[in-house]
């Protein structure tokens, strides 16, 4: 009964806010051209910002693109149009920005990056009903809320473990069984630390022997003493699960004091998939694998769209084909509902067999607001490119593992 | 337990951190003991020379130990300047506002790096990066080698410098007493200015030495500071050779503590220093009475 009065007072609200707007609004705007306002939310001030300015790349070519390509149709050709807010690397200033971007008006939202951030933000858009696309956000708990504006596009954390270690396994396998001890090295946050146990429970399984797991915080000054704990333990696989300044540095530390392990397996590195660490530490970088978000090679949408990033001067990392996607799934929802009525558009979205997104997924399929074709692959650096080695029907290339002396 | 020479490497990489960990703090104790402010702006300023030897480095192809001289002189030109023409004017003779305008430029300084150059972490790549020395048990990067012989030079200069030239003994005189030093006939504000300049010459120094291992970012600067400030606690507000010896103290302990504790914990040491230091003797190792 309760919730009964709570919804139809919210309901009256809404009326009464829609009646102001509609008076308030003066005859001119409805004669121009209809825009869709859509919210685009990344963090691109703070300790995140390089992940949001990527991810704002991403968002911006998918908004012009639709737009260069008619709008939305169902709605006469109306065009999108960005509302940006800033989480300034923080789950609070991620709420704020919700709270402003439904104060524009935006029939849904894409982004956060970070799970905290995704977390925070997506929580305030539900009391809106607002539709919110998360685009990177890895913590499974972000869709087992229970909340109904919710979606993830990309795979949760659970998938991206367990597409790991069973590649890892397959590649191990493939190549006669060489590693048989690891050593973890993870950041000491919410994301390397969760990583590493789920990796402890389950390395031991696959028959690999954990002879070491060596946290560090980040930022960190020196990883000479990580390396020095490396070599004196002499594994064959190193697993290093860090931000990418982290991982840069343990590369070169690991290099410039000789240790050469079979193989350098990273999960959701910052820098393992990423181009500036392929240019600026080539030999250090080289063979490195990582398993991480990756966009569909084999789409030229795709090819092109980092062609044009890459032309201008920017480095290419999943960031950008994951945004790029999201909003392209929220511009379809949008479509198929014929409306801005964000109820009719999380249906669309519940509902939605989105395919022209440019990641390895194939249509969409939301159970419980996860995407259930997001998966990782796995990429390895071979020379100054970054190669996809798993899934083998899309690989660009074969692994090299072990490494060569 | 750890094998002797894993120790004994840990040692020798903490004396290499320790000494550009001294450079840092070189400047702030400088600052601190005649200006008697903590320079809010000492880690943007750190940083801003780091960008300083990437741009020398990726756009004009300049080395960073041959950009050390000019770019030396540029940070010292430029803490001239803002001492003597934002800082000072600013602070109306009352310290307070100096720390102010401190925090505020280290606020103005980061957010214009942040707007030039994007959060992007940046590194550059120079072909002794990964040249070592090898000792048999373990290998000693040349690059840090290098950081610790000229840190150990930069703190000997400076000491000289402090001593042995007019300057110096103006620098001394303004310290302990302004007002006497003023009637003397000494120049106060040339002075505070020298002095604000020495500290940003520090730290473009130390930017120099660490680019060539480390990476840079609009907040790389920071990380280094809080431990710098620790450090000047340690040897004694405006003490040179306490900041040069508690760096080295400092760098040992953090290395240490990492090894046997575990990275994320190697902080808690210095920090249990810092507050044992407040406690037993406030004035620091080498600090005189306040």
């Amino acid at each position: 009964m309760t919730m009964k009065t709570e919804v139809s007072r919210r309901a009256v609200l809404a009326g009464t806010a829609a009646g102001t707007a509609a008076l308030a609004v003066p005859g001119v705007l409805r004669a121009q051209t209809k825009t869709v306002k859509i919210g685009i939310l990344q963090p691109v001030t703070g300790a995140l910002a390089y992940d949001g300015q990527q991810g704002q790349i991403g968002a911006e070519a998918a908004i012009k693109a639709i737009n260069d390509a008619g709008g939305i149709k169902s709605l006469g050709g109306a065009k999108l149009e960005m509302v940006f807010g800033d989480a300034r690397s923080t789950p609070e200033g991620g709420t704020a920005e919700v709270e402003r971007m439904q104060a524009e008006g935006v029939v849904g939202i894409v982004g956060g990056f970070a799970s905290p951030i995704c977390l925070a933000a997506s929580q305030a858009a539900a009391r809106y009903d607002l539709p919110y696309i998360v685009d990177v956000g890895v913590a499974d708990s972000i869709v087992t809320r229970g909340l109904k504006n919710t979606f993830r596009f990309g795979p949760g954390f659970g998938m991206v473990t367990k597409t790991a270690l069973a590649n890892l396994a397959k590649l191990n396998d493939e190549a006669g069984k060489p590693a048989k001890t690891v050593v973890l090295v993870h950041e000491d946050g919410l994301f390397g630390a969760g990583l590493a146990k789920l990796m402890q429970a389950e390395l031991p399984k696959l028959g690999f022997e954990i002879l070491d797991t060596i946290a560090h915080p980040t930022p960190a000054r020196d990883m000479s003493n990580i390396a020095l704990q490396i070599r004196s333990k002499n594994p064959d696989l190193v697993i290093p699960s860090s931000y990418y300044g982290e991982f840069a540095l343990l590369a070169r530390t690991m290099q410039q004091q000789r240790i050469k392990p079979k193989g350098i397996y990273a999960v959701l590195n910052g820098a393992a998939s990423n181009y500036r660490f392929v240019k600026e530490f080539n030999e250090a970088a080289q063979f490195v694998m990582d398993c991480n978000h990756w966009h569909d090679p084999r789409k030229p949408v795709a090819e092109a769209l980092r062609k044009q990033v890459e032309a201008s001067g920017k480095f290419w990392t999943y960031n950008i084909p994951l945004n790029y996607s999201c909003v392209g799934l929220l511009a379809d929802a949008i479509e198929k509902a014929g409306s801005t009525d964000k109820a009719k558009v999380t249906e669309a979205l519940a509902a939605s067999t989105y395919a022209g997104h440019i990641m390895p997924y194939g249509p969409t399929k939301f159970v419980d607001g996860q995407n259930q074709g997001g998966a990782p692959v796995n990429t390895q650096v071979q020379g100054n490119d970054i190669k996809v080695i798993f899934p083998s029907d899309f690989a660009d290339a074969k692994p090299v593992f072990p490494r060569p002396a | 337990m750890f094998a002797p020479d894993i120790i004994l490497a840990a040692v020798l990489n903490g004396l290499m951190t320790g000494s550009v960990y001294a450079l840092i703090a070189l400047g702030l104790t400088l600052v601190y003991g005649v200006l008697h402010i903590i320079n809010f702006a000492h880690g943007a300023t750190l940083t801003a020379a780091m960008f300083a030897v990437y741009v020398a480095q990726a756009t004009l192809g300049i080395d960073p130990y041959l950009a050390l001289l000019p770019i030396t002189l540029l940070f010292f030109g430029l803490g001239y300047i803002v001492q003597r023409f934002v800082i000072g004017p600013a602070s109306h003779g009352e310290d307070r506002n100096i720390l102010l305008v401190t925090l505020g430029l280290s606020i103005v300084i980061e957010n214009a790096m942040l707007s030039i150059f994007r959060s992007d972490t940046r590194s550059i790549d120079v072909p002794y990066a990964f040249e070592s020395i090898d000792l048999g048990f373990t290998f000693l990067a040349l690059p840090r080698v290098a950081a610790f012989g000229v840190a150990l030079l930069v703190a000997l200069l400076l000491g000289l410098l402090l001593t042995g030239t007019d300057t110096g003994k103006a620098i001394r005189a303004v310290a302990k007493e302004k007002t006497g030093a003023a009637l003397a006939g000494i120049d106060v504000a040339h002075i505070y200015a020298v002095t604000f300049g020495l500290g940003a010459a520090c730290v473009a120094i130390a930017a120099c030495l660490l680019m060539p291992t480390f990476y840079v970012t609009p907040r790389a600067g920071n990380a280094f500071v809080l431990v710098a400030f620790t450090i000047v606690v340690l040897g004694g507000m405006g003490s040179i050779p306490g900041a040069l010896l508690g760096a080295l103290f400092i760098g040992v302990v953090e290395s240490l503590c990492g090894l046997f504790f575990g990275e994320s914990l190697g902080q808690i040491g210095i920090f249990l220093i810092f507050i044992l230091v407040l406690l037993v003797k406030p004035t620091g190792l080498f600090g005189a009475r306040a």
